[in-house]
């Protein structure tokens, strides 16, 4: 067997066993000395559907960029899909990411490209074959119901439209992990309902899908597992809960 | 690294110049800008190079013998003279040369009547060309303690003053390249760091997607060295055309300076003047953008 072998076998047995997602007593402090994240343990399994929720300040944003490897935890261990992120190179991060599909609130996307270009863009990235991305990106942006607009540039689009680009983007390399930052911040409450449909399809498909929201009713209504943060710590995790008021 | 990314990368590269085509401008113009002193600059500095160059061309020093010596004698220390680094050539005149060049000059073309001898009889010298006047004084003292040697003529002033003004310049146009690339420099990684600080969020966004840190830098590197020889290319054709005019100018409104002054060509200052100004373009754009670039690479 080859170290390559070898080491993705160790890490299908970690995710086996902590989940595709695990966070061991990590602490995030960042220069003003306040921890933004204090003592977290957490673990979130392969496929599953997974809400965060908390107010401003919370340490959402921290725990997205922790597991993007944006930052790096002040201590303990983050691990995902088998990987130890305080070991992981900065060379070795591209490749890491991916395999996780990010959303954001303010989507993110290069408006001086097109709608084909944004979603081609990810799968240039990999080196995807040409003739494979002719296939996969007209495929993707079907399944995200923007077949038609595919020309269309993207400060042409809806704010639901433009994050139904970005949700094709990030899943056109198929990715284990979404991970989506206020998927709903910018849209009215009908496209916010489309776009957690399409969260939803992609989580039935097998990947893991983390949303971290503000949108109590949508929360409310899912009835999904709710990891409910506070001043840095968890304070609570329902399998299929609610969203936590602040009291 | 496959091919279709290489070709991706690259023509990003192109289309970016032409998307934010006011930062590239800008760019330009600030390259150009400095090119062109740079440039100017180094035309008039050749110019005087050149020109304190011939002078020392001139510079001689001339060695008379003791009387008696013979010929032989003579040639042989000429040949030693030859043989030393600070000696570019010599010339040797007898004593009965000077006399036939000097003797019609001054008492016409019957100047042998009246004069049954060589008046300068004893006269034979060697005029020695110097190829660096700073090093005239080694040469004489090395000449003085020739045995053989009765005299040498040099003019002191002449050689400090040409080697001072030598100095001058080197040291001038020193500070002058340094102050020129110091300022050069800032404006151009300025106007570069604004134009990338502005498509930070573009490279948040590759990052994210899991572009590689030369998937990235790429295509500003590309655009970078574009942008440099371009700004390059600019002053270069002005200087051209400038150099070219003023040269003509000079010669045709001034034609007692030529045989003064001794402008160096147009060609000549070009064959340096290209590959050093295509150089410093490419090499101030292409580590202006990846030196900014990485500022924003630890996303």
């Amino acid at each position: 067997m080859t170290r390559k072998e070898m080491l993705k076998m160790q890490r299908e047995e970690m995710i086996e066993q902590n989940g595709i997602i695990y966070l061991d007593n990590v602490t995030k402090t960042y220069s003003t000395g306040v921890p933004a994240l204090n003592g977290i343990t957490l673990s979130i399994g392969r496929g599953e559907f997974v809400f965060i929720v908390g107010d401003s300040g919370s340490g959402k944003s921290t725990l997205i960029k922790l597991l993007l490897r944006e930052l790096k935890a002040s201590s303990g261990n983050v691990y995902v899909m088998g990987h130890d992120l305080a070991k992981l190179r900065h060379r070795k991060i591209p490749k890491f990411r991916r395999n996780i599909g990010v959303v954001f609130q303010d989507f993110r996307l290069l408006n001086d490209r097109n709608v084909y270009e944004n979603v081609a863009f990810a799968q240039r990235i990999v080196e995807t074959p040409m003739k494979d991305i002719r296939r996969n990106v007209p495929a993707i942006l079907a399944t995200v119901g923007l077949a038609g607009k595919y020309k269309a540039k993207t400060k042409q689009l809806s704010g639901g439209e433009q994050q139904r680009v970005a949700l094709a983007r990030a899943l056109v390399n198929n990715p284990s992990i979404l991970l989506a930052d206020e998927p709903t911040g910018n849209l009215d409450p009908k496209n916010s309902w489309e776009i957690m449909k399409l969260l939803e399809d992609i989580n039935a498909n097998g990947t893991t899908v983390v949303v971290v929201t503000h949108n109590r009713e949508i929360v409310n209504a899912m009835q999904k597992r709710v990891i409910a943060m506070r001043k840095g710590v968890i304070v609570s995790d329902e399998k299929e809960g609610g969203y936590v008021d602040e009291d | 690294m496959k091919i279709n990314t290489l070709l991706y990368t690259g023509k990003q590269g192109f289309v970016n110049i032409f998307k934010n085509k006011w930062y590239s401008m800008a760019s330009i113009a600030t390259i150009a800008a400095c090119l062109f002193l740079f440039g100017l600059f180094y035309a008039i500095l050749v110019n005087f190079q050149n020109m304190v160059m011939s002078a020392e061309e001139g510079v001689s020093v001339t060695v008379f013998f003791e009387e008696g010596t013979t010929r032989e004698k003579m040639e042989e220390i000429g040949e030693k003279i030859k043989g030393r680094v600070e000696v570019s050539e010599t010339v040797f005149t007898s004593a009965d040369e000077a006399w036939a060049a000097f003797g019609p000059d001054y008492f016409g073309e019957d100047y042998q009547e009246g004069f049954p001898e060589n008046p300068l009889a004893g006269s034979d010298n060697y005029e020695v060309f110097l190829s660096d006047v700073s090093m005239q004084s080694a040469l004489v003292t090395w000449l003085e303690s020739i045995p053989e040697v009765r005299k040498v003529n040099y003019s002191e002033v002449t050689a400090n003053t040409l080697s001072g003004v030598n100095l001058l310049i080197a040291y001038v146009s020193l500070g002058i390249i340094v102050i020129l690339l110091a300022v050069s420099i800032f404006l151009i990684s300025n106007t570069v760091s604004i134009g990338i600080s502005v498509r930070k969020e573009e490279i948040n966004i590759m990052k994210y997607v899991g572009a590689t840190d030369f998937f990235v830098r790429a295509p500003f590197v590309l655009e970078g060295i574009i942008i440099g020889l371009i700004g390059a290319a600019i002053p270069l054709g002005i200087i051209y055309s400038i150099y070219n005019y003023a040269l003509n100018y000079m010669t045709q409104r001034f034609t007692m300076l030529n045989s003064l002054l001794k402008f160096v060509s147009v060609d000549e200052i070009f064959t340096v003047l290209i590959p050093l100004s295509l150089a410093l373009g490419v090499g101030i754009g292409f580590i202006g953008s990846f030196s900014t670039v990485r500022k924003h690479l630890h996303v």
